[in-house]
Parts: structure tokens; C-alpha cells; sequence
């Protein structure tokens, strides 16, 4: 899928939970998201769009989200 | 004509009337306080005479043949109008009663056309029983004096005719009209002997009548007969089912003829509807018999190769040694379903668990994906299940009606009449909506506050309203301390609480006064019983879900959850949403919403179904589309869903359809998607299967099956061959079977049997031990989740916005005679009412660019072009244009973008950022399309060859 599009939908689920103060329950919000909703491979080519452009284009609440689950986050 | 089958109490039911005692006859009987004579005397099993009584009305007085007798009084009271007393003796018959009654219908006939024996009333007519009831024997004034027989027939309505000659002035229709419907389309014009029904002066067709059938319902003669009947002659049985249209879930008693429908009549039973209809489910019914039906298997190899009609057994092969081809080649995730919403919960559940057990994957979804997943999303993270609080009837008890983004008179229309019977009554209503919709302002209904807000603001109005509620001390503090998790309580007030949530400070963002955000916040918050109803015009956004969630927050601050009168309602648009929706359909949730990861709800389906399943969830529709695009996925089976018409953006839509290996599509017609199909299965209409749907207020009713399926098989015995095909045998032999397993496997559903359906007539889920005959209002004493929980919704503006190239907002909607995607509703005579989807703009845009009332004009988006004809229109407002999506070639979805919903992908097809201007010839799209639809139709079976489409491609 194209990346800019994941980008996108990553942003937009940070843009909800960027209204919890807390940072790391924001976080553990959007990681949560993303794993229970988004298809694996999906998972996968967020995952290496964060490996391999460094997050290009990801706000930083969807990018540390990423980052603090990538295990989770990641197809089983 | 009302069903023969139905037996008319004469004047409505009283529900909360202490019980007072009478005799009728000599019979013993107790009805509610309130009751009159006439109903009493019908429940003690005596018949008194009547012709302008009937139990969906207010009794009426007028034709003085329901006079009785009753002990120490004078004079022979109309029974319809007379309400029992204690210790009433009522006289039904005596000779004096007798002759009264005779006198009446004497004059009656002498004005009536004696024409029984070729009337389409024939048997079935009130006056012709009274006549008999009464004994008459002579007419002793003639039949040639002044009379109406020489009146003019009106037949301008497609469906009904109108025979004034038949007439005897009743009123019923009129009344029907009024008090049913909410139209007041009818009233009795002229005065005396010239008193008639009229529609307002004009032909029926001209006039504000809906259709809905009320009035030909009511008509105790043949005045006003359905034009089927009138070609058919009399059902000789009838079956009680369930309407395939909107979310109402009406129920019907289709009358029959063998194995053919004469008319469909709304049951007075029936727990959605109480007898009431619209002219979808009422007349729109043809489709089921239409020539474009396919009804035979086809399948071929690519999508320019013509059509061959195969056996079933052929066709379902093909299907699945393709779809294991494809996942030999590509993967087990390479393939996938839709199931639809306007297939049964049992087709639906068998499709999402054949992609589960015999795909081997948790690629399914369902259409509403493009409506409602908002709201199983919003409510299940806030109250704890995916649906809606109250039953219908919930309404009667609302002293304040919030709707939101919901046009009910046009989208739910029988549900619309039950809202303004109440508001008639005197609740008060406030419409959040872009357009002035009907409601308004519509007869004798008004809103008291509109927020005719900017196109993607809903959080923006909820979160004002809200900081109303918390900052004016306006919250059920009491409430929430008992129901709902404090600490989240406490964080979401601080949230709202904030002056940047403020009705002054979001109301340029709104573009509304902050006074009558205000208003709407108070006159909701300070109402005994406040009830929010919402449509897709909440869920439609990119902030769908937040909007959801930001509803729930609303009602559970002002305390307006888990009794009667008040909730959170979402108006489901299809007629099976709510059901594909409990069986599982989405690619996170197994049947009941239960996460595909909860190992021990996975262990509980393994062992019911004997495979092992995927704890990830799987794609949803849009995602398939990319996939599909990414080379990913590549094989889908469609069961009587549209997705090249109803998704958004279609070029990007169709282009995934064209990338793909093997579609097989299974629907009534070649609907658009069918068009990019490999594998075509002939779908089964409601009237040719067996199941259930479940309606937008958690209601499991019947449908039943009242023809063979004109292609041999239901929808569900295709879904168990394909399974049979893969490997996966499926055993069933009956839809209960399989409403059994679900049962088995669901805890909200563990009480639901067809046995238990059939007695009870219908039942809201959750139904098990705790509630085994349903619950028509959830939340009552505790939240499904246990403490409901507030959620912090910040206001994000859409991604989509207006700029000098796009400075225009379109947002999409319905219309009362079409739905959907138009299949069922194109293909019969409701088309004379939307022969084409047009585009609405406010006279002022349209001045700006030179736009009359009528013509072409190209809207062109970031996504692509259509061209429409013009309507201008005062209920749209400045910079917001709207239109439907009824019609394929008008490529309302061409324009609309691939924004969706943050939390659910549900599209954004409520706020598009677009251009319109004059144009003179089709959009690019649309003479390709034509190309494409032309090419697509040479090469069914029986057609003539063209050449292939050069651009289409």
C-alpha cells in the first residue's frame, strides 16, 4: 500500500488520542489502535516506511507510538 | 383495504388507564380507562357496526352507524367517541339500533356505485359487510337522484387509484394522512353533499402525498386501491416478513397469490412499524420480479471475455479453484468477503465464517463500513456494545428530540412518523444539520433550535453543547457518579470544560451563533426525558467516530441514558446493518464484537467450526482496494454489496477491481461491481429465502420465504456450496440451523430461536436467561461495559478543504423514493419521482456562476468529475452543494475522496471540497463509463458483440 497513505491514517489516529495529556497513555492509545485494527501488512509497511525513511511524514505521537510498541506492533 | 387477516378493534388501544369494568351485551369485560365503548365491546368479542372507525385513528364520530344503547342514558351515543365508565351496561343491538343503522346505510348506497361483483374490493369491502351487518334489503330513495357517480377517476399515482365515485367521505384517509403519516397531504374539500377528499386540488402525483399507502390502508371501500390489486383480484394467504429496505425493519404481510405477491401490506403487529409504511417497502417491491434478474450462474476468465451461463455445480467450482489458486500463488491473505446489509444475518454469518474457517483469514467487511462502523466503533468504547440504547417506541416518552445529522422523513420514513407524532404532541425538537431538512419545519411540526452548521463540524457543535451542559451546571453530576469511571469523568470535564470548547469560541469554526448553540445545549440538558438521534451525517466524516463518542459523552453528563424517552439512537441505513454487524462482519470482531485476538473467543469458535483461526484482524474495504493495488490481494467474494457504485472515489475503486484475479459477485442483477466480476452468482430477493434481519433498534424479525429463488438457490446454499467447493463443508439444512449456531456461540443471542421469533413475533437483542424475551432498552441499571466512560473528543478539522480552486462544500445524502445504490428502486415506478440524482445549490452560488434551475454543471473535486443537472434550492446554504448517489452515471462517487474516518475508514462522503460550473457535454468519466457499460452489456449472454472500449481500459 502506498506509504504516504499509511502515513496519513497514522496521523489521523494520533490527531485523536494527541488530546490525552498524558503522552504515554496517547501512545499506548494509538499502538493499541493500530493493532487492533490494521491488517498486518499494513502494520508491516508502517513499520518499515519508520525503518527505512525514518518516519518521514509520521507527527511525533504516531512515530513514538511506533517506536514504543514496534514489538506489539508487529505481525505475529 | 387493510390485511383480511387483521382484526380492526375500531379505535386505538389505551396503554396506562386504570381498568374500569363494563358490560357489553351482557359480557363482562375490563379495558384501560380511556378505552371507547366501541374497542370494549370488540374485546368482548361483539362487533359493533362501523365504517369511518378504525384502530390506527382517533375515533371520529361521523358516520353514525356505530350508534348504541346504553343503560340510563338518552339517546343512542356513537360508540367510537364514547369512552366506558363503570358499571356501564351497554346495548349493542335493538330493533330501534336496527333501523337507525339501516337508515344510514341506506343513504350511503343510494350514493354508491353498485358495481360488487367486478369492484377490486370485492369481499373485502367495509361497506359491503355493513351493508350485510345491518340487514339492508331496499334503498328506498333510488340511486338516481343527486349523486357523485360521474367523478372523475385519478390513476396519476403509479401505485394507487383514486375512485371518487366510491367514496362515502369517511375521512379516514384524510385522518390517516394526518395522524399516521404526518403528511396532511389530503383534506375534505368543499362543504355538504360537495364534500370530497382532495390532495390539496391536485392529482396525487402533484401533490405533497408521499405514498406511504396510509390512506389506502385506511379506506374502508375501494376510493383508494392499490393498482396491483386491482389487476390481481384478492391474496388467497398471506405471509408475515420482513421489508429489505431501510433500517426500520418494517414488518409486512406479503398477500399472495400462490407463489405471486399482490401487495404488501404493513403489519399492524408488527413491533417496528405497528402497521405504518413508505412507498419503498409498500409498493417498490417489482424488483423482485424484474426482466433484469439474472438467473443463471456465469462465469469467464477476464473481465473482456463474454459471459457463459454455467450449472451452479460449474460455477462454484470455477469460483473456488480459483480462489485456491490465488492464495497458492499469492498467499492466504491474498483473498477475501463483503457481506452485505441487505442480505440476512444467517448469509452474513455464513460469509464472514467462510472467509474465517475456509479462506483461512479475517478479510471480511461489510458495507457498513461506508456507514455505520462509527458507531459500533464510538459506542462500544464508550457504553460498551456496538448499537443503539432504545427501542422505537422509545420516542413517545422524549420531551426533547436531538437529531443529528439524520434525515428521517426522507431516509427512515415510517420511524419519521412515529418522531413527529411526538412532536406533535409537544416535544421539542433541535436539528443539527447543513440543510434545512423537512423537519424543520413540515406541518405542524417546527424545530425549536436549527444548527445548520458547517459541513464537518459535528465534533466542533458537540463539544460547545457540551461545555454548555458543564460549565452552566446543567450536568447530572448524580448520574455519572453512579455510572460512570470518575477519573475519566473528571479529565473529559477539565477537557471540555476549557473556554477554547466554548460555544463564542467554535462558533465562527461552526458557523453558528453562539446564542443558538446555547439554546440547543440548554433546551436538551434541561428536558425531563432528552433522546439524541443521529445518521450518517455524524458517522460520514473523518471524524465519525469522534462524533460517536462525542454523543455518548453528551448523553451520559445530562443523565439521558437506560430509560425510555431518552438514548443514543443511530439511524442504521440499511435494512441489515445492525445484523451484519452482530454476525461478525467486520475484520477485528468475531460474531457479538468480539476481538479476533481474545484467544478464548477464538477457542470457542475453533471448536464450534473445527478449524483454527487468525488472531489478526484482516482488511477492510478500503484497505482491500490498496491491496488489491499493491499487487496484495486479489480475489473477493461480494455477496449483494455494490462497492464500485456506493465506495468512494471510483476511479480509484474500479482500478482495484480491474487489478484483481477472480471476483465473484453475487447480487439480483449485474449490478456495477458485477461489471469487473469473474464468477457471477444469481443472488435470492427477501421474498425467495428465509432468515432474519435485524433492525436499527436490535430487533430480530422473520423473513420469510414466499416464492422459490427464482435461480434455484437462496443466498445462503450458494455461500454453503462455495464452502462445500473449498474443503470447508458446511451442514445445514434450514436458515434456523443456522440462526441455532449463532445462538450457540453468541451471549447477546443465546435466547433467539426461529420458534421463539415465530411466537413472539420479533425480539431486541441482547436475548438470553437475563432477558429472554429481549431488551428494548439497553443500559438500564449498568453499562454493558460496567462504568460507562467519557473520552476526550478534540475538534480536528477535516483534511478536506475549501480553497479558490474547490471553493465549494458538497455533501451527499438520500431521497425518500430511491435507496441505496438505486438496484431495487430504479427497476420500479418509484423512479417517476428520482429519475436522475441532481446536484442542489443555494440560489446564491448558483447566480454567482450563471447556474438556471435545470442546468448541466460539471462538479469536479480533488478526485475527479461528474456532470449533474442543476436544482437550485433554498434549503441548501451558501458554498454547500449536495446530491445523491442513486444513479451509476451520475457519478456522485467519482467526486468524493478517499478521506475516511480516523478510527474505522468509514469515507468522508459528507464534506468533499469541490468546483461547479456550466457544462455543456458529460464528464470524461461518464462517456467512458457509457463506453464501459456498453462494451460490459455486449458481452452477456444473448447480446450482440461491440467492440472493445479503447479509454475505458
Amino acid at each position: 500500500m502506498e506509504p504516504t497513505k499509511l502515513v496519513k491514517m497514522a496521523n489521523e489516529i494520533a490527531a485523536f488520542f494527541a488530546a490525552e495529556p498524558d503522552p504515554k497513555v496517547a501512545a499506548e492509545g494509538v499502538a493499541s489502535h493500530l493493532k487492533r485494527f490494521w491488517d498486518p501488512r499494513m502494520r508491516a509497511q508502517l513499520l518499515a516506511w519508520v525503518d527505512g525513511h525514518a518516519g518521514a511524514g509520521l507527527v511525533p505521537l504516531a512515530l513514538e507510538a511506533v517506536r514504543a510498541k514496534r514489538a506489539d506492533l508487529a505481525p505475529r | 383495504m387493510r390485511c383480511a387477516d387483521e382484526h380492526d378493534l375500531g379505535t386505538p388501544a389505551r396503554k396506562d388507564g386504570k381498568p374500569v369494568t363494563l358490560e357489553v351485551d351482557g359480557v363482562p369485560v375490563t379495558v384501560p380507562e380511556g378505552t371507547s365503548v366501541m374497542r370494549a365491546a370488540a374485546e368482548a368479542g361483539v362487533a359493533v357496526p362501523k365504517l369511518c372507525a378504525t384502530d390506527s385513528l382517533e375515533a371520529f364520530g361521523s358516520c353514525r352507524l356505530c350508534l348504541v344503547e346504553v343503560e340510563g342514558r338518552r339517546g343512542y351515543p356513537a360508540s367510537c367517541t364514547t369512552l366506558v365508565a363503570p358499571g356501564m351496561k351497554v346495548r349493542t343491538q335493538s330493533k330501534k339500533l336496527a333501523e337507525l343503522r339501516r337508515g344510514v346505510m341506506e343513504l350511503y348506497i343510494s350514493d354508491h356505485p353498485l358495481d360488487c361483483l367486478t369492484c377490486p374490493a370485492n369481499g373485502h369491502c367495509e361497506l359491503q359487510d355493513m351493508a350485510g351487518a345491518v340487514g339492508l334489503r331496499e334503498v328506498r330513495y333510488g340511486t338516481a337522484g343527486a349523486n357523485h357517480l360521474e367523478q372523475e377517476q385519478d390513476a396519476s399515482n403509479p401505485y394507487f387509484t383514486f375512485d371518487p365515485t366510491k367514496c362515502i367521505v369517511c375521512s379516514r384517509c384524510v385522518r390517516a394522512c394526518d395522524e399516521v403519516q404526518g403528511t396532511f397531504a389530503l383534506t375534505i374539500e368543499g362543504r355538504g353533499f360537495g364534500s370530497k377528499v382532495s390532495a390539496g386540488g391536485t392529482p396525487f402525483m402533484d401533490s405533497e402525498c408521499v405514498s406511504c399507502g396510509a390512506c389506502v390502508q385506511a379506506c374502508p371501500t375501494s376510493t383508494l386501491m392499490e393498482k396491483s390489486l386491482i389487476e390481481h383480484g384478492q391474496p388467497d394467504h398471506s405471509v408475515v416478513t420482513t421489508c429489505a429496505y431501510c433500517g426500520v425493519g418494517c414488518s409486512f404481510r406479503a398477500e399472495m397469490q400462490g407463489a405471486e405477491v399482490v401487495r404488501m401490506v404493513p403489519n399492524a403487529d408488527g413491533g417496528a412499524n405497528h402497521g405504518h409504511s413508505c412507498v419503498k417497502g409498500r409498493f417498490a417491491w417489482g424488483y423482485a420480479t424484474h426482466p433484469d434478474r439474472i438467473t443463471k450462474p456465469m462465469i469467464r476468465r477476464s473481465i473482456d471475455d463474454p459471459w457463459r451461463e454455467v450449472s451452479w455445480d460449474e460455477a462454484v467450482a470455477y469460483a473456488a479453484s480459483e480462489l485456491k489458486r490465488i492464495q497458492a500463488a499469492h498467499g492466504p491473505g491474498s483473498v477475501g468477503g463483503i457481506t452485505s446489509s441487505r442480505c440476512t444475518n444467517e448469509e452474513t454469518y455464513l460469509v464472514q465464517k467462510l472467509v474465517r474457517a475456509a479462506f483461512g483469514n479475517n478479510n471480511v467487511d461489510t458495507c457498513a463500513r461506508v456507514c455505520h462502523s462509527p458507531t459500533g466503533y464510538g459506542l462500544k468504547q464508550t457504553l460498551g456494545e456496538s448499537a443503539g440504547t432504545q427501542d422505537f417506541d422509545s420516542v413517545e416518552d422524549a420531551d426533547v428530540i436531538l437529531l443529528i445529522g439524520a434525515n428521517p422523513t426522507d431516509a427512515h420514513p415510517v420511524f419519521a412518523s412515529q418522531m413527529k407524532q411526538r412532536l406533535r404532541e409537544g416535544a421539542k425538537l433541535i436539528v443539527v444539520d447543513p440543510r434545512v431538512i423537512d423537519l424543520v419545519r413540515t406541518p405542524h411540526v417546527e424545530a425549536a433550535v436549527h444548527v445548520q452548521l458547517r459541513p464537518g463540524t459535528n465534533v466542533a457543535v458537540a463539544n460547545a453543547l457540551a461545555h454548555v451542559v458543564v460549565t452552566e451546571g446543567l450536568a447530572k453530576e448524580d448520574f455519572v457518579r453512579a455510572r460512570c469511571e470518575a477519573p475519566a469523568y473528571e479529565a473529559w470535564k477539565a477537557f471540555i470544560s476549557d473556554p477554547k470548547q466554548s460555544p463564542e469560541a467554535l462558533a465562527d469554526v461552526i458557523g453558528v451563533p453562539a446564542e443558538t448553540l446555547r439554546r440547543a445545549a440548554r433546551l436538551y440538558a434541561g428536558a425531563r426525558n432528552a433522546a439524541i438521534y443521529y445518521g450518517l451525517g455524524v458517522t460520514e466524516h473523518s471524524q465519525g467516530s469522534t462524533m460517536v463518542i462525542a454523543i455518548a459523552n453528551l448523553a451520559m453528563a445530562t443523565g439521558n441514558l437506560g430509560r425510555r424517552g431518552v438514548g443514543v439512537n443511530p439511524l442504521r441505513g440499511q435494512n441489515n446493518v445492525q445484523g451484519s454487524c452482530d454476525m461478525g462482519s467486520f475484520p477485528h470482531e468475531l460474531p457479538g464484537y468480539r476481538h479476533v485476538s481474545d484467544p478464548a473467543v477464538r477457542a470457542l469458535f475453533e471448536g464450534a467450526w473445527g478449524v483454527r483461526l487468525h488472531p489478526e484482524p484482516g482488511l477492510r474495504i478500503p484497505n482491500m482496494f490498496d491491496a488489491a493495488l499493491d499487487g496484495s490481494f486479489k480475489g473477493l467474494y461480494v455477496q449483494g454489496e455494490d462497492i464500485a457504485q456506493s465506495d468512494p472515489d471510483t476511479e480509484h475503486v474500479q482500478a482495484a477491481l480491474r487489478s484483481m484475479e477472480c471476483i465473484v459477485v453475487q447480487d439480483l442483477f449485474m449490478n456495477e461491481t458485477a461489471r469487473f466480476a469473474h464468477v457471477f452468482l444469481p443472488g435470492s430477493s427477501f421474498l425467495e429465502k428465509d432468515g432474519t434481519f435485524t433492525n436499527a433498534e436490535r430487533r430480530i424479525s422473520r423473513v420469510r420465504k414466499v416464492m422459490p429463488p427464482r435461480a434455484g438457490l437462496a443466498d445462503w446454499e450458494a455461500t454453503v456450496a462455495l464452502a462445500e467447493a473449498l474443503g470447508y463443508p458446511m451442514r445445514y439444512a434450514h436458515p434456523s440451523e443456522i440462526m441455532d449456531e449463532i445462538a450457540r456461540l453468541t451471549p447477546t443471542f443465546h435466547g433467539v430461536s426461529y420458534e421463539k421469533l415465530d411466537r413472539l413475533g420479533s425480539v431486541q437483542w441482547p436475548c438470553n436467561a437475563a432477558a429472554p424475551e429481549g431488551t428494548p432498552v439497553m443500559h438500564v441499571d449498568a453499562f454493558v461495559r460496567g462504568k460507562g466512560k467519557f473520552l476526550l473528543t478534540a475538534y480536528v478539522p477535516t483534511p478536506e478543504r475549501t480553497t479558490a480552486r474547490f471553493p465549494l462544500i458538497l455533501t451527499t445524502g438520500r431521497i425518500l423514493s430511491q435507496y441505496n445504490v438505486g438496484a431495487q428502486t430504479r427497476r420500479t415506478e418509484n423512479s417517476r419521482w428520482h429519475e436522475e440524482d441532481v446536484l442542489e445549490l443555494h440560489p446564491h452560488d448558483a447566480e454567482q456562476r450563471g447556474i438556471r434551475d435545470g442546468d448541466r454543471v460539471s462538479v469536479t473535486s480533488r478526485a475527479g468529475e461528474t456532470v449533474l443537472r442543476a436544482r437550485i434550492a433554498e434549503r441548501m446554504q451558501p458554498g454547500v452543494v449536495y446530491t445523491t448517489f442513486h444513479h451509476p452515471m451520475s457519478g456522485a462517487n467519482v467526486v468524493t475522496t478517499e478521506n475516511s474516518d480516523w478510527a474505522t475508514n468509514c469515507p468522508e462522503y459528507k464534506v468533499t471540497a469541490v468546483q461547479v460550473a456550466l457544462a455543456s457535454s458529460p464528464a470524461e468519466w461518464q462517456a467512458r463509463f457509457a463506453e464501459f457499460l456498453e462494451h460490459q452489456a455486449s458481452l452477456l449472454p444473448g447480446a450482440a458483440p461491440a467492440p472493445a472500449p479503447s479509454a475505458a481500459r
